[in-house]
């Protein structure tokens, strides 16, 4: 095959991959687009392969054999709760994958003195490569609750990121500039770099980990198209940008529902607050605790309810039980709506996916945006697990770490039943006044459990 | 035509081909300049689509660009096709390992879950 049609394969190749994105904006043809984007893959592949007339099988096919059978095994036994842990696990392999692609083809022209141009994209390409793949895994260890990984900050941690980050851009300079020893500082980089992914992640936890899985998916993106630059490749360039350029939507978009910068998120903490922030104890002193048959009581009356899920409700892994909850109110001609805080979970979509998988339909999966107005409306909101997206601290009081965050209106429905296995605050620590509002009902319980209870509760009654 | 208007022709057709040279010459600068163009494009592109994508599809848009960032497979197999030392076919080999598992793992996990909004839709 002529590099000529190899090009135009890539082409073709690379239009797929567009139309499958666009097959992503309505979940009716999102189906589709998968497969299409499936499709140019192989395509994308066969062709690579048909550019060699002659060589060596073996390796290639052990290779592609052994990474079909683990990824398949990963995608058909992963529960979807799990969901982060995975795209976590992928956004490594995609970082380090460049990291052995830029190398391997920096020893394949290291003795043919390269284009300074190679070499500053070989080095693109390792340094963040390497960032995605520890960071990644540092993530992943973080959310599958592995529990040799804890939250670690110590003095000095910006001050060793900036230094290793330094020391990553000096090898890389090296690089360019002494091509006769860029394979021994590419590795020095490399080095360098996989330090630096542990030491920006490890500190980082909870409720930022959808801004970091974002902004790692979009690095794996960046590290692929420096990887094209380093190959020349345009369908390298463009597959990657698509990914980076997606990445970095979702990262701003979670960070505006945070309403925090990246900086913040990646190197601040949240500060308690000081002084205006009131005490747990006060907070809390008329908390009114309720049981499953108050609520079912309740909602027997409703004619709107709306369930506001969060990170809970995958924990209690309690989306079934919701689910035949919903059937049993919208059989009795109850208006059930879900609202869905952009950042509610461990990773953007987390809540609707679980959702989708206990057979909801999405048109019932409302955003922010679209529900808040319709909470006066709203006879009983179920809080199932949230926590700070619901605190309306956010509005009221300035002083407040999470103040300014957009937050789901909930106390402005009638009644708002929390379920809460306790009254421990959420991730930015701070005690909720919803808690203890006066249309605020606390159902302490695990999820699931109180789903169960409540739907049996309504059978009986 | 007379000897001098050959010479004059002549000379201009060595000094096109003289400025044919010079242009292939400094195409490797260009090059670059192109393949920062498409780079540049494709993220135009990329922003225009995903802003259009909603958030009930978030999940299965970043496992989906997950696998397609996969495509670091081409480049994996480029390299281990190359005829070099076996050092450098491992690596290719590793590549190709981890890229394989992304596109596959990728692709397969996003088709469950898009299964799962259509369900009932």
């Amino acid at each position: 095959m002529s590099a000529t049609w190899i090009d135009l394969c890539y082409l073709v190749v690379i239009v797929l991959f567009i139309f499958g994105l666009k097959g992503l904006t309505h979940p009716r043809t999102a189906v589709r687009g998968n497969k299409l984007g499936s499709l140019a893959m192989l395509l994308a592949v066969v062709v690579t392969l048909m550019a060699t007339e002659q060589f060596d099988w073996t390796l290639i096919v052990i290779g592609m054999v052994i990474g079909a059978a683990a990824g398949c095994y990963l995608a058909f036994t992963i529960e979807m709760t799990a969901m982060p842990q995975l795209v976590a696990l992928f956004n490594g392999f995609g970082g380090l994958a460049s990291v052995f692609v830029a190398g391997a083809y920096l020893m394949i022209v290291s003795d043919q003195s390269p284009d300074s141009s190679v070499l500053i994209a070989t080095a693109v390409s390792g340094l963040i490569g390497a960032v995605t793949f520890t960071g990644s895994i540092i993530a992943f260890a973080k959310l599958q609750g592995l529990k040799f990984i804890k939250d670690i900050r110590f003095g000095g941690q910006q001050l060793l990121n900036l230094g290793l980050l330094l020391a990553g851009l000096l090898f890389a300079f090296l690089i360019y500039q002494q091509p006769a020893h860029a394979i021994l500082y590419y590795w020095l980089m490399v080095a360098v770099s996989l330090g630096l992914g542990v030491f920006l992640v490890i500190s980082i936890g909870g409720a930022d980990m959808p801004v970091v899985i974002a902004l790692l998916n979009s690095y794996s993106g960046l590290a692929a198209a420096a990887t094209g630059f380093v190959l020349e490749n345009n369908l390298l360039i463009v597959a990657g940008s698509l990914v980076g350029a997606s990445g970095l939507i979702l990262t701003q978009i979670m960070c505006v529902a945070m309403n925090r910068s990246l900086t913040n998120v990646l190197f601040g903490k949240l500060q308690p607050s000081g002084g205006g922030g009131a005490d747990a104890d006060e907070v809390y002193a008329n908390v009114k605790s309720t049981s499953a048959d108050e609520v079912a009581m309740m909602l027997e009356v409703a004619s709107r309810v709306v369930i506001v899920p969060g990170y809970g409700m995958a924990v209690a892994q309690a989306q079934h039980a919701v689910s035949d909850l919903s059937d049993y109110l919208t059989e009795h001609d109850i208006n059930i709506e879900f609202g869905i805080h952009p950042v509610a979970g461990r990773m953007p979509g987390h809540m609707n996916v679980l959702l989708a998988e206990a057979d909801i339909p999405y048109e019932q999966l409302k955003e922010m945006d679209v529900i808040n107005p319709t909470f006066e409306q709203t006879d009983v909101v179920i809080v199932l697990g949230a926590n700070d997206v619901v605190n309306p601290d956010a509005q009221n009081d300035p002083n407040s770490p999470i103040s300014g965050m957009p937050i789901l209106e909930v106390h402005k429905a009638r009644t708002v039943v929390v379920v809460k296995r306790s009254l421990s605050p959420g991730f930015a620590g701070v005690p909720n006044p919803l808690f203890a509002a006066d249309n605020t009902l606390m159902l302490f319980a695990d999820g699931r459990e109180a789903m169960v209870d409540i739907l049996n509760a309504l059978r009986e009654g | 035509m007379n000897l001098s208007q050959f010479l004059i022709l002549a000379e201009g057709a060595q000094t096109a081909e003289e400025v044919v040279k010079e242009a292939m010459s400094t195409s490797g600068g260009n090059h670059l300049i192109l393949l920062l163009t498409v780079f540049v494009l494709a993220v135009f592109i990329g922003f225009e689509i995903i802003t259009k994508i909603p958030p009930t599809l978030h999940t299965p848009l970043m496992s989906g660009s997950n696998a397609i960032s996969g495509i670091t497979l081409v480049g994996a197999l480029l390299t281990a096709l190359a005829n070099e030392p076996f050092l450098v076919r491992i690596f290719g080999t590793l590549a190709i390992i981890l890229a394989t598992m992304n596109v596959v793992g990728g692709f397969l996990v996003t088709h469950r879950m898009l299964d799962m909004f259509k369900r009932k839709g």
